[in-house]
């Protein structure tokens, strides 16, 4: 490439233990689009947010037109033409299309506002570049598609001759994406340079002229469209060789203990599921993949208790499965949240009280409304050493006293995975279903590996294991069965070894009409 | 700039930033008094001599405290939950109100042993204050309308009520056009501690009250709970409690100590209900409860604290003309101090 507008040099990013961008060095030329491609989590947009200066790298540069940008100042990435349109819009719904995108440009103590020139500017740059909107239109009664092409307007005007759009398709519809991809195609005409985000691989192949793969932070390839395919730009977003699986015991699954029928679920304002079925039995573990948004968080939801059914039956043992948190805990039903710091425990309680929580109204830890603190210390320091939950002061010590919030992630992880597997501990063994939503998530190998073996110890055990996961190393480290979540429903499920990768990964994407 | 919570708490800090609190509020004091014109040595002298320095103020101060013990249990139990209640003011009233309405009124219908009636008492006084702010908690959890709002307005309501009954149902008869109600038999009324003061037997009420609060938050299923939901609601929901039912029995219990506030005060001070009986106890709770950082034992001592400044600062002004408004400065800056203190030791500050 003769002169790259845009030059990034071994950019590093590490949020505590997790490192989400790993030196990555990426260039954009003038009259091009480059698609970052990714899993969730795989850096793409704590990348774009370094560019944009809302974040500062830990080591690395970035570089537009030649000069060094200044570290974590969005206002000089701004002025030296970078602009982002977010995922979700910096719209203000009671203005007009107009004023939104004067908003900020104009000095604060000029008598005489500009708005003439202003909207001159607009209707020239609209018509320009195909981004039909009404200027005096009001913001709140535009379409979705509309306001996007408004976020573009507003970077257009103040001279961006960078583009980029994180995930821009993900709130269209299949029409307005065709529409937007029209006019980035237009963009890169008129010389200017696009930075476009998707996990999606069609649309990548349909506007991209080079992609670039981004794996757990890494960049896996970079590479010019016409030289590759999806099959392979699939490979590379969910990974090589799959680690090998830790052992398990061979035994054919037994009864079904969950057992979901056509279930919906419709909860404003969040992925909505649209008819899922599914069954989960006796000594497996069932993986469910998906791209994030589909659904699994609406699943997960519903199996802890936190939101009901609309339509649809869903049994635990054959017997309707309970309602709301406590009686789903009632039932011996073993319960792992994605966010185990604001939904799996309470930060300021102490270890032992947040090991006793979820059964403090049963005879074990309260008689007459009192407490037994001493039965629940003791419950607290049984699963600290149980499962290796370690800290300072631990297991024995002042550490069963400290705030949960002070453990680290992977600890607080076992600690609440032990929580929930001696929920249903009767005499036979552990707890008879387990739901655990990304229960790995940014976690360090150790972690990871002492979770996984608890897992699939369980299910040897005779335990039903349901892992919602986004990472599918973990899906094929752990699954019998895998089942793919699209748009609300279980498209596809097979056992574990009849899936590749690249099936994986093109029935993740697999684009629906809506 | 933005605040980032700090991994460890360091000893020292948390030590040094509470005596930090105190230096800066006896400086900004400092300088107004200067301001005021008077010597700041021998006005503090004075102001501490006036709340503690003799038999008499400590009496006098601890007559004031102990509403203000009250009403900052009921607020610290509430807050410690996320809920709310900025209406203690108008459950005060409504006690008062309940118990002379029981211990006056219905003592005058029926022959009662006068310890039946006592219970009896303060047990209305209890229940009024509950349901009043029941109403609230049953609106926040089933309608999601703030509480804040609905229990500071709920306060104006009840005022115009009580004008209402002091001035119609319940006005006594003898006091001359006075808006009051009738007394409480003297039988009902509580024993005075100290001869020759206004110091009576509902500071001990008061702190047996501190110290079965601070037992149902530490030792109960309830306090456990409503400690689950005020640190992480959503984490507690998902561990099965019952967030809305925790978030009314709260109510219920902050709005029962607040009515047990004014039955105390009928009981052992004025004896009947006037529509200034309370100088913004109610309020002053809020104000209480947060300098004790919402611990039920600190309440006390943060409450005898207040209500020494208070009547320190009407002794000062007699002696050395500084407006007793100071106190209410004193107090205003000591909350604002320990409140940044607290945040300084638990948050750093990036620029």
């Amino acid at each position: 490439m003769a002169d790259p507008v845009l030059r990034v040099r071994g950019i590093t990013k590490r949020f505590g233990t997790l490192v989400a961008n790993e030196d990555i060095s990426l260039a954009l030329g003038a009259g091009e689009v480059l698609a970052l491609l990714g899993e969730n989590g795989a850096g793409k947009s704590t990348l774009v947010s370094i560019l944009f200066g809302h974040y500062v790298a830990d080591a690395g540069a970035v570089e537009a037109f030649g000069a060094q940008l200044p570290a974590g100042d969005p206002a000089a990435a701004l002025a030296a033409g970078i602009g982002m349109v977010h995922q979700h819009f910096t719209l203000a719904d009671n203005l007009t299309v107009l004023e939104n995108v004067m908003l900020g440009t104009e000095p604060l103590w000029r008598a005489r506002s500009g708005i003439t020139d202003a909207r001159a500017r607009l209707v020239d740059i609209a018509a320009r570049f195909g981004l039909a909107v009404h200027a005096n239109a009001q913001v709140g009664s535009l379409s979705v598609g509309e306001r996007q092409r408004v976020e573009i307007l507003k970077a257009l005007y103040r001279g961006a001759r960078i583009l980029i759009l994180d995930e821009p398709t993900a709130v269209l519809t299949p029409q307005e994406s065709e529409r937007l991809f029209a006019t980035l195609k237009q963009f890169v005409a008129a010389g200017l340079a696009v930075i476009f985000i998707s996990h999606k691989l069609d649309e990548v192949m349909a506007v991209a002229d080079r992609i670039a793969v981004l794996r757990a932070g890494r960049l896996i390839a970079d590479v010019a469209r016409a030289t590759t395919n999806k099959a392979e730009l699939a490979q590379w977003m969910v990974g090589r060789a799959i680690a090998a699986a830790p052992s398990r015991s061979q035994r054919p699954p037994g009864a079904n203990v969950l057992q979901m029928d056509d279930v919906h679920v419709a909860v404003p304002g969040r992925p909505a599921l649209r008819g899922a079925s599914l069954a989960v039995a006796r000594g497996e573990i069932v993986a469910i993949a998906g791209v994030s948004g589909n659904g699994q968080a609406t699943l997960a939801d519903l199996l802890f208790g936190l939101v009901r059914a609309t339509a649809g039956t869903l049994r635990l043992d054959g017997a309707v499965y309970a309602a709301g948190p406590r009686g789903v805990i009632a039932t011996g039903v073993a319960r792992v949240p994605a966010d185990r710091r604001a939904l799996g425990s309470v930060g300021d309680l102490s270890l032992w009280e947040n090991a006793a929580i979820e059964r403090v109204r049963t005879p074990a830890f309260a008689r007459v409304g009192v407490l037994r603190r001493a039965a629940m210390r003791a419950f607290g320091r049984e699963l600290v050493t149980r499962f290796d939950v370690r800290g300072p002061g631990l297991p024995d010590g002042s550490g069963l006293d400290a705030p949960a919030s002070q453990l680290s992630g992977g600890n607080l992880q076992k600690l609440i995975l032990g929580r929930a597997l001696s929920i249903g501990r009767r005499a036979a063994g552990d707890a008879r279903l387990i739901i655990a939503d990304q229960p790995t998530w940014g976690l360090d190998i150790g972690a990871v590996a002492a979770i996984h073996a608890r897992l699939i110890a369980v299910r040897d055990d005779g335990g039903a294991v349901l892992v919602i996961s986004e990472d599918l190393d973990e899906i094929f480290a752990l699954a019998d069965r895998i089942a793919v979540m699209n748009h609300g429903r279980i498209i596809e499920t097979r056992a574990a070894r009849e899936w590749t990768l690249a099936d994986l990964g093109l029935a993740m994407a697999e684009q629906r009409a809506a | 700039m933005r605040l980032e919570t700090r991994d460890k708490v360091s000893r020292s800090a948390a030590i040094v930033a509470p005596l930090g609190a105190v230096a800066v509020t006896l400086v900004i004091s400092a300088l107004l008094v200067t301001w005021a014109g008077a010597p700041v040595l021998r006005s503090f002298g004075a102001l501490l001599e006036g709340g503690f320095g003799s038999r008499f103020a400590l009496a006098e101060t601890l007559t004031r405290a102990t509403p203000l013990i009250f009403t900052g249990l009921a607020a610290a139990v509430a807050f410690r939950a996320r809920f709310f209640n900025i209406g203690a003011e108008g459950q005060l009233y409504l006690g008062a109100l309940a118990a002379v309405a029981v211990g006056g009124q219905l003592g005058n219908a029926f022959e009662l042993p006068a310890s039946v009636l006592f219970v009896a008492m303060i047990v209305a006084a209890a229940l009024a204050g509950s349901a009043w702010l029941a109403i609230a908690a049953v609106l926040r959890t089933r309608l999601a309308v703030d509480e804040v709002v609905i229990t500071l307005l709920a306060n104006f309501i009840v005022l115009l009520f009580v004008s209402w009954m002091l001035d119609g149902p319940m006005k006594d008869p003898t006091a001359m056009g006075w808006p009051q109600s009738a007394s409480l038999p003297a039988e009902l009324e509580l024993s005075k501690l100290i001869e020759r003061t206004r110091l009576h037997s509902g500071f001990v009420i008061a702190l047996g009250c501190a110290v079965a609060v601070w037992a149902v938050s530490k030792f109960t299923a309830f306090g456990f709970e409503a400690r689950a939901v005020g640190a992480n609601a959503q984490a507690a929901r998902f561990a099965g409690v019952q967030v809305d039912a925790t978030v009314i029995k709260t109510a219920l219990f902050s709005g029962a100590l607040a009515g047990l506030a004014g039955a105390i005060e009928v009981a052992g001070r004025t004896s009947y209900v006037t529509l200034d009986m309370s100088p913004g106890y109610g309020y002053a709770g809020i104000v209480v409860a947060m300098l004790a950082a919402l611990h039920p034992l600190a309440v006390v001592p943060a409450a005898i604290f207040i209500a020494g400044m208070f009547v320190g600062a009407d002794s000062m002004s007699r002696a050395v003309s500084v407006p007793t408004y100071i106190a209410d400065v004193i107090v205003a800056v000591s909350l604002l101090a320990v409140l940044v203190a607290t945040q300084v030791v638990r948050y750093r500050i990036r620029w």
